[in-house]
C-alpha cells in the first residue's frame, strides 16, 4: 500500500498565452483530481461580428490573438472570399504565404526560447539569458526578428496585420526590401543550425499518450493556407464541413469550448502538421528531425517543441522560395480582384503556429456579416491537455521520490509544450 | 542601462493582463534590435506571460485590457493598491478597445449565441480608468514599441512624456503616402490622434481610429465631409465604434 500524496495547484500558470489552471491531487498514490482549466474572460466576437462589413471582419478577427493576427486575417478573408466565390491572384498567394511563414517564424521562436526553454534551463524567464547567455539570446533575438521583419515587409505590420484585405493583398513590398530579406534568410540557417544544437541538449521528458491529430491535409506541399482536412485515424472532410472535424462543446468548468473526432479527445500543432504532412517538408527540416530524433507517428506532446522547431527550417527555406518566385513575377502582375459581395456562406481554414484555424461565415447581400462561427488550435487541443495531465501525473505518481514542485513543473512543461493561446480559444 | 556612465535607477515593473488579446504585451518583446537595452532599463518583476517570477514589490503596473467580469475588477482594485504608477496599456485597457463593440448586443443573447444553454459569467466591457485612477494611458491597437521606448526612458529619467496633439493625418502626409480619400476609402486620420507613424494608410489600409481622438478633433466637421464623399452613416458609425476611444461622439 502506498502512501503517496501529492498536491499541483496552479492558478494562471505563466509563460503561456492567456489565464488557465492546473489542478492535481493524488492520495495514497491514487489520482483524485487531475485537471486543466481555462478561466479565461469570454469576448464574444462571434456576436461582434454578426452586422460587420466584410473590410471589417479581417481588422476585427486579428485582435483574437495578438500572436497569430495574421492567420486569424488570412482565414477571415478566405472565408469571405469564399463566401463571394472569390479566386484571388496568384501572386497575393504567394504573398499570404510569405506573412504566413514570418509568422510562423516568430511564433515558433518566441515559444522555443522564451516560453519553453527556460523550464529545460532551470530559469524563471528568457530575460537572465540575456546578460547569462548573450550568445543564445542574441540567437533567439535575430531570429525572432527575421520573423517580425518578413510580416512588417508584407503584411505591414506584425502584430493585426493591416495589407491584407479581401481580394488579395493591399501593397506589394518593396523589391529591395525583399531582396534584403531573402539574403536574411539565407544568413539565418547558422542561428537556425545553432538552435538545433542547443535543443539536442535538452532532454525532452519522456510521455506517451495516443491520440487523434487533425491538419490540413497536403496535396503537393506542406500544407498552411486551404484544401482538404486529415485525421491520422483516417478521417477526411472538405474544408467546408470543418464543423464535422471539431465538434465543439460546452462544458461547465470552463470558458474554452471542448472538441474531439473519433476518439475521446483530439490534437493540432505542429506535432499534428508534422505527424500528417511530413513527406511535404523541406528537406533540411527532414534532417532536423532526424536530428532531434522526431519520426511521424509521434505521441509525445513533449515533442511538439521539436516540431516547432523543425517547421521553423521549413518556413525558413519556403520563405526562400517564395522570394525568388515573387521577384520573377513581372511588376504588372495583379495582386487582388474586385469585390463583389453576395448572399452565402464561406469557410477558410489555416494552419497557423498553434494548429488548424477555421472562420465561417454567413453573408447578406450588402456585404455584411449574418452568422459567424470561429474555431481556435488551443480550443481543439484543450480536451487532449486535460487528459494528458491525467495520464502524465498517474504515471508520474509511482515514481519513487515525486515531489509537489516536480510535479508542478512537468505538468506546467506539458501545457506549455501545446503552447496553448488560451484567450484565443476563448475568443 | 549606462549613458555616459551614469546610471539610472531601473523601476520595478508588473506587465498584467485582463480581457484582451496580449498583442500589446507582446510588443514589448518586438522591436529585437534594441530588446537588450530596453530590458536593461527596467526591473521586470511580474510578467505573466513571459516569466515565472511572480513578485508583488513592483512601482509601476502596465494594465493591459479592458475589463468584463467581476473577478479583473477585484483584481485591478489591488493592483492598484500596491503600483505607484498605473499605465493603462494599449487600447483596450484606455478605451475598452474592439470589447467595447460587444455592449452593442445584449448579454443574455449573446451568452446564448456562444454557449448556448451554458452561459458565462460576463458583464458590460469597461476601460480600466471606470473602475481604478490612471496615472498615463498609452493608446494603440497594439501599442507602438518606438513610442512606449520613449516613454519608458521619460519614466526612468523623471520627465514627463508629451503625446501629440495633432492627428494621423500629419504622420502620414510626413510619409508620403497616397490619401485613402483619394482612393475613395473612409479613413479616421483627420480625428485620431497621431503617434503610431501612420503605419495603416501606407500598408493600404484607412484608419480605423485604434488611437482615440487627437487634442482637438473637429468630428461635425468630418462627419459631413465623410458623408459628402458618399460614405453612409452606418459605415462612419461602425469605424468610429471600433476602438471604443470614440465613446458618445459616435453619430
Ligand atoms: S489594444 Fe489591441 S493589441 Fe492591445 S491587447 Fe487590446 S486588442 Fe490586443
Ligand atoms: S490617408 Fe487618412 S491619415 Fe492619411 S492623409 Fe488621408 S485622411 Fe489623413
Ligand atoms: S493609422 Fe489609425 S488605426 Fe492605424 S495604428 Fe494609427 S491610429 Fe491606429
Amino acid at each position: 500500500m502506498t502512501t503517496v500524496n501529492l498536491n499541483v495547484d496552479v492558478h494562471h500558470l505563466t509563460r503561456v498565452e492567456g489565464h488557465g489552471n492546473i489542478r492535481v491531487r493524488i492520495e495514497g498514490g491514487k489520482v483524485k483530481e487531475a485537471r486543466w482549466d481555462v478561466v479565461e474572460t469570454p469576448r464574444y466576437f462571434e456576436v461582434m461580428l454578426q452586422g460587420k462589413h466584410y473590410t471589417s471582419a479581417g481588422i476585427l478577427t486579428a485582435r483574437i490573438c495578438g500572436i497569430c493576427s495574421i492567420g486569424h486575417c488570412l482565414a477571415s478573408v478566405r472565408a469571405t472570399e469564399d463566401a463571394f466565390g472569390i479566386e484571388i491572384p496568384p501572386l497575393a498567394r504567394k504573398l499570404r504565404l510569405l506573412a504566413k511563414h514570418g509568422e510562423t517564424l516568430q511564433s515558433h521562436i518566441l515559444h522555443l526560447y522564451f516560453l519553453a526553454a527556460p523550464d529545460f534551463l532551470g530559469l524563471p524567464s528568457a530575460i537572465p539569458l540575456a546578460t547569462a547567455n548573450p550568445t543564445v539570446f542574441h540567437i533567439a533575438r535575430r531570429l525572432k526578428g527575421l520573423g517580425n521583419r518578413i510580416c512588417d515587409a508584407v503584411a505591414g505590420r506584425t502584430t493585426h496585420p493591416v495589407s491584407i484585405k479581401v481580394g488579395g493583398m493591399a501593397r506589394l513590398p518593396e523589391r529591395a526590401g525583399l531582396e534584403k530579406l531573402r539574403a536574411e534568410l539565407v544568413a539565418s540557417t547558422a542561428d537556425l543550425a545553432a538552435t538545433v544544437e542547443v535543443f539536442a541538449g535538452l532532454s525532452i521528458p519522456d510521455f506517451v499518450r495516443e491520440t487523434e491529430f487533425v491538419a490540413l491535409k497536403g496535396e503537393k506541399d506542406y500544407p498552411w493556407i486551404g484544401g482538404q482536412l486529415v485525421s491520422t485515424d483516417g478521417v477526411v472532410k472538405p474544408e467546408r464541413e470543418y464543423r464535422a472535424m471539431t465538434n465543439e462543446f460546452v462544458t461547465d468548468a470552463n470558458t474554452t469550448k471542448w472538441c474531439k473526432v473519433s476518439r475521446e479527445s483530439m490534437a493540432v500543432g505542429a506535432l499534428a502538421r508534422f505527424n500528417l504532412n511530413y513527406r511535404f517538408l523541406h528537406a533540411e527540416a527532414q534532417k532536423v528531425a532526424e536530428r532531434l530524433g522526431l519520426k511521424p507517428v509521434n505521441h509525445n506532446p513533449f515533442m511538439n517543441n521539436v516540431a516547432q522547431l523543425v517547421e521553423a527550417v521549413h518556413v525558413a527555406h519556403e520563405s526562400i522560395e517564395l522570394i525568388d518566385e515573387i521577384l520573377r513575377q513581372p511588376a504588372s502582375a495583379p495582386i487582388s480582384v474586385p469585390v463583389k459581395p453576395r448572399v452565402g456562406s464561406g469557410v477558410g481554414a489555416v494552419e497557423v503556429p498553434r494548429g488548424i484555424l477555421y472562420h465561417g461565415y454567413s453573408y447578406d447581400g450588402e456585404g455584411h456579416v449574418t452568422k459567424a462561427d470561429c474555431v481556435i488550435p488551443t480550443t481543439q487541443n484543450n480536451l487532449n491537455i486535460h487528459l494528458d495531465i491525467g495520464a502524465l501525473v498517474a504515471k508520474l505518481a509511482q515514481q519513487p521520490g515525486m515531489t509537489d514542485a516536480r510535479l508542478e513543473l512537468l505538468c506546467s512543461m506539458l501545457v506549455r509544450a501545446y503552447d496553448p493561446c488560451i484567450s484565443c480559444s476563448v475568443h | 542601462m549606462r549613458y555616459l556612465g551614469i546610471e539610472p535607477k531601473r523601476p520595478k515593473i508588473a506587465v498584467v493582463d485582463f480581457t484582451c488579446c496580449e498583442g500589446c504585451e507582446l510588443q514589448l518583446a518586438n522591436k529585437e534590435e534594441t530588446l537588450g537595452p530596453f530590458l536593461g532599463a527596467l526591473q521586470v518583476v511580474n510578467f505573466r506571460e513571459v516569466s515565472s517570477e511572480k513578485r508583488e514589490d513592483y512601482e509601476i503596473a502596465l494594465i493591459e485590457g479592458a475589463v468584463s467580469r467581476a473577478d479583473e475588477t477585484d483584481r485591478l482594485r489591488r493592483i492598484r493598491k500596491q503600483a505607484k504608477v498605473v499605465v493603462a496599456f494599449g487600447s483596450c485597457a484606455c478605451y475598452g478597445g474592439v470589447h467595447r463593440m460587444k455592449n452593442a448586443y445584449s448579454l443574455a443573447a449573446a451568452n446564448r449565441e456562444v454557449y448556448g444553454d451554458k452561459p458565462k459569467d460576463t458583464d458590460l466591457v469597461r476601460p480600466v480608468k471606470e473602475i481604478i485612477p490612471v496615472d498615463l494611458e498609452i493608446p494603440g491597437c497594439p501599442v507602438n514599441k518606438e513610442e512606449v521606448e520613449r516613454i519608458v526612458q521619460h519614466l526612468v529619467m523623471e520627465v514627463p512624456y508629451n503625446f501629440p496633439v495633432y492627428p494621423v493625418c500629419v504622420e502620414c502626409k510626413q510619409r508620403f503616402t497616397v490619401c485613402r480619400y483619394d482612393l475613395g476609402e473612409l479613413c479616421l486620420g483627420p480625428i485620431t490622434r497621431a503617434g503610431c507613424g501612420a503605419p495603416c494608410p501606407a500598408g493600404g489600409l484607412g484608419c480605423w481610429g485604434c488611437r482615440g481622438p487627437d487634442a482637438d478633433p473637429n468630428y461635425e466637421e468630418f462627419i459631413a465631409s465623410a458623408k459628402k464623399r458618399g460614405f453612409g452613416e452606418r459605415e462612419i458609425k461602425e469605424r468610429m465604434s471600433f476602438f471604443g476611444g470614440f465613446e458618445g461622439v459616435v453619430p
